[in-house]
């Protein structure tokens, strides 16, 4: 397949380009920008005036719900859901059920996300059998497989023993690890953020420090075990300054927040709103400004979703007894362009935290429009206006904080290796 | 001094109120007026006395039904609430409901729905989980009026407000009032819904007094100074707040064990000594004696604790009134506005 | 428009007293309770008791809590206790109210009464008496009957220098 887009600004970070600029696509990979080379002739050309042109996007993070309950949603559900958020790679979530702790597990999910040929999908593996935090799992073979990285998720692994040697055991591969930091014992059955306002409606406060603890044990295994590795999810100011501290002493991390703690804060829990209970739990505005901070100066190199699909009656339930997380994948660029808008990054940083950001966080080959890279892109009009709805998502989450709101920026093509695997009629 | 309606801005559904700012529902004292707490204690105040009655009831909500629902046990503070809307004529039923039977949110909804199809017109609620009845006056059944009986570590609004009955009606004027709240705060939803109505009602200060574990820093912002030594919270207060020491406590390392609790914490008279010599001594109960207070404060001449329960059955008799009020005026006034939409 | 001429209250008040005394005299009650109906009837009430040298406290009734209209308007936000300082049982209870018409305040008044105890016999006494009944109720005592124009309604106003006062309704 042939194809080439035109007229359209091509934004790729990681070459440094932002202009009007046409890019020729042949053999799921990128053959030129600019001028089409001599006898070139495209099956398709997309007039893409107007619109943005960019690497397809890339999450960590995101839970695509397979397997398991699939009233929750499913891989055809969730990599279309990508698509259509402008997503054409899912690192995802290995805390599925049964978790991605064996390579069967792991290739089940490829085989069929290769079937459905929709985002690609990228598993993340479970650092420890079972999510039980005291087995180390079979980490070669799940990077054999196809797991970018490994992870724990919020999982403890109370041992620190334990959490010791799965950082050597992983750096025997140089296989990246991820971690969620919490410490588990202070979160306790905490649901918000600690502080006056989780004490006056009574909910159960987790502390910041609980962040911090859990990242201060993880960077101490990292100096000395030299595993690369990456924190998701990262929700306080100081969390940030940790990371921004660890990478000017030269250790290999990268981290990452999610959109909703760019855009929230803890003040949308009043009044007990369960589609705002998420985890990490939302924080202050001075921890909103760090994270945002931290995004524009590249200590945070990735924005993730941090799409969690819920049925509505996970969310119909008092605060603390409803599940956690939000079905962002459609609606996080939206949100990243409110931020461009409000003058707090430019479009081409959101860009880069999208793609080259997360690429090269996990060491991945994507996030790049360079000739010879694999032609994953997205299109999107950063003006078009929507209404989110069921109508209007792909996922089968029901639990978007925007729903039945009017967002600006919407994706109208999705290509992967070359091919429109997504088209807005 | 800041209340905390203050410092976050309330709810901005606040679902309590009707359009006209009628109270509908009772669930938190936070965002509700001066004026509506007066208006719950000046209506009770008519209801105080209707035991001097041979017929100890009213006609008010005669032909309405009151589910008492209660997630989580308590015979004590449901029989008030029964005895309460029994003297209102209300027919009342009453579901006590193990929390295991709705673990999840879906069954709760179910059995709501259920019981309001049955035609309830007011559910008097406890549940473990702060904010389910937040989330059922919100989600569920917006036409029937909610009264929170306790809501985790939330509110426990009606008996913040048969308090502040019994400090107004042996104390007076708020304003020149200085309130000390004693024990576990950290847990303890009466406490929450104290702070926040002495606050509302212009208490001069409001102090909270207990050891660390149990007094977070954060709830200064509900408006309250806090202290951790008895002999300097208890210093010229007027009125003495006495909470209830759950034994579960000493595991988690909260605290020790109940003596040290008692020897620090604990009302002796010793200690009342440190308070105006004519404060008043008040506790939720049930009381643990020889745990938070001594039999000789709690039975002294100090002690309010008994009056506090008869005052209660007044206080949630007006709010059960009150709120079935808002919530057929609010009806009339909605079939008023179909009719003129469909005319 | 007809133009009415409002009675003086005081001196109605007065005539009332001295039918009332008749009253007692002539059915041997000599062991009345003057109860009031709030806030009006309170007044009213107070006047007779002046007047007929009746020296103990009298009894008020906020009947809010009695309205058969409460699930049409609500409660009354402003309501008072009810207090009667006596035992109503055997006695001979004279209801006075300011202004009767519908005759459901009246009804609602003896039912809050007998929730109180069984008295002997109410005597019901008001200032004015406006036609408009929907309860077969009848003030055996009554200072003036008047018929109002459409839309207009009368107040009571007090509790110092009684005088009605006529309000066009809009």
């Amino acid at each position: 397949m042939k194809l080439t887009i035109c007229g359209g600004r091509l934004i790729d970070p990681a070459q440094n380009i932002d202009e009007l600029i046409d890019i020729h696509l042949a053999d799921g990979r990128v053959l030129a920008l600019g001028q089409a080379p001599a006898g070139f002739n495209p099956e398709r050309t997309i007039h893409a005036e107007g619109l943005v042109v960019t690497p397809g996007f890339i999450d960590i993070g995101a839970h695509l719900r397979e397997p398991g309950p699939s009233y929750k949603g499913n891989l055809r559900s969730e990599t279309k859901a990508a698509l259509s958020g402008g997503y054409t790679t899912i690192c995802c979530r290995p805390d599925t059920s049964p978790c991605i702790d064996s390579s069967a597990v792991a290739q089940q999910i490829l085989d069929k996300a290769e079937v459905l040929s929709q985002a690609k999908v990228m598993p993340l593996g479970a650092m420890t059998q079972g999510l039980k935090g005291t087995h180390l799992s079979n980490m070669a073979g799940l990077q054999h497989t196809g797991c970018v990285a490994v992870t724990n998720m919020r999982q403890p692994v109370e041992s620190t023993l334990v959490l010791r040697r799965c950082l050597e055991y992983a750096s025997t591969f140089d296989l990246r690890v991820v971690f969620y930091p919490e410490d588990h014992w202070l979160k306790a059955d905490g649901c918000a953020n600690e502080g006056a306002l989780a004490s006056r409606l009574g909910l159960g406060g987790i502390p910041a420090s609980a962040e911090a603890i859990g990242l201060a044990r993880v960077l101490h295994l990292i100096e000395t075990t030299g595993v690369k590795a990456h924190f998701g999810m990262l929700s306080t100011a100081r969390a940030v300054e940790m990371i921004a501290d660890a990478q000017t002493r030269g250790l290999p991390v990268t981290a990452d927040v999610d959109m909703a703690h760019l855009i929230y804060t803890e003040a949308e829990i009043n009044g007990y709103n369960s589609m705002f209970y998420v985890e990490p739990p939302l924080r202050t505005e001075a921890d909103r400004d760090a994270l945002r901070q931290g995004v524009k100066e590249g200590v945070l190199s990735v924005i993730t979703s941090a799409h969690l699909p819920h049925e509505e009656a996970a969310k119909m339930a008092p605060f603390a007894a409803s599940e956690p997380g939000m079905a962002t994948l459609e609606t996080t660029l939206s949100q990243g362009l409110t931020l461009v808008e409000d003058g707090l990054f430019t479009l081409p940083q959101l860009v880069e935290r999208l793609t080259s950001g997360p690429a090269q966080a996990l060491g991945l080959t994507a996030g790049s429009l360079a000739t010879g890279q694999p032609a994953d892109l997205c299109l999107f009009d950063p003006q078009a206006q929507w209404q989110v709805s069921h109508d209007t998502l792909f996922t089968a989450g029901e639990n978007s904080p925007l729903m039945d709101q009017t967002v600006s920026g919407q994706v109208k093509y999705a290509i992967v290796d070359g091919k429109v695997a997504f088209e807005r009629q | 001094m800041t209340s905390m309606t203050d410092v976050h801005p309330i709810d901005p559904r606040n679902v309590q109120l009707t359009e006209d700012g009628k109270l509908r529902h009772f669930l938190s004292i936070g965002g509700l007026s001066k004026e509506i707490l007066e208006e719950i204690l000046d209506t009770a105040d008519s209801f105080v006395n209707i035991g001097e009655k041979s017929v100890k009831k009213v006609p008010l909500l005669r032909g309405k039904t009151v589910v008492n629902l209660f997630f989580e046990n308590s015979t004590r503070t449901r029989s008030t609430f029964e005895l309460a809307a029994q003297r209102l004529s209300a027919d009342v039923l009453n579901l006590d409901i193990s929390k295991s039977a709705t673990a999840k949110g879906e069954t709760l909804m179910d059995t709501l729905q259920n019981l309001e199809a049955m035609g309830s017109d007011m559910f008097v609620i406890r549940h473990a989980d702060s904010g389910a009845q937040h989330f059922i006056a919100s989600q569920v059944t917006p036409d029937v009026a909610i009264i929170n009986a306790g809501d985790g570590r939330h509110a426990h609004p009606t008996q913040a407000m048969l308090d502040m009955y019994t400090i107004r009606k042996h104390k007076g004027d708020f304003s020149k009032l200085k309130v000390a709240i004693v024990g576990d705060i950290l847990h303890s939803r009466v406490a929450r819904s104290q702070v926040q109505a002495l606050n509302i009602l212009g208490a001069e200060e409001v102090r909270l007094i207990g050891p660390k574990t149990l007094l977070p820093d954060n709830l200064a912002e509900l408006g309250a100074k806090l202290y951790t030594r008895m002999e300097d919270g208890l210093k010229d207060v007027d009125v003495v707040i006495m909470l209830r020491l759950q034994k579960e406590r000493m595991d988690g390392a909260l605290l020790p064990s109940e003596g040290e609790f008692y020897r620090l914490y604990g009302l002796t008279s010793e200690k009342l000594n440190y308070a105006r010599p004519d404060a008043i001594v008040m506790h939720p109960g049930p009381i643990n004696r020889g745990v938070e207070i001594e039999s000789v404060v709690a039975d002294g001449p100090q002690s309010l604790i008994l009056n506090q329960v008869s005052y209660g059955i007044a206080i949630r008799m007006a709010v059960m009134s009150m709120t079935v009020s808002g919530q057929m005026q609010q009806k009339n006034q909605q079939d008023q506005n179909n009719e003129e939409a469909s005319a | 428009m007809t133009q009415i001429t409002l009675p003086e209250v005081d001196q109605l008040i007065a005539q009332m007293a001295q039918q009332l005394k008749d009253h007692i005299a002539r059915n041997g009650r000599d062991n009345i309770a003057l109860v009031g109906i709030h806030s009006g009837g309170v007044w009213v009430a107070e006047r007779l008791g002046t007047l007929l040298e009746h020296d103990e406290a009298m009894g008020m009734l906020d009947i809010s809590f009695y309205r058969d209209d409460y699930t049409r308007v609500g409660l009354n936000p402003s309501v008072k206790p009810s207090s009667l300082p006596f035992d109503t049982e055997g006695r001979h209870v004279v209801l006075v109210d300011d202004v009767v018409m519908s005759g459901r305040t009246i009804r609602a008044a003896m039912n809050e009464l007998f929730d109180y105890g069984r008295p002997e016999s109410v005597t019901l006494v008001a200032l004015l008496d406006l036609p408009g009944r929907e309860l077969p109720i009848q003030p055996d005592i009554c200072g003036q009957q008047l018929t109002l124009a459409p839309g207009q309604r009368i107040k009571l106003t007090g509790p110092d220098n009684l005088s009605l006062e006529l309000q066009e309704s809009p």
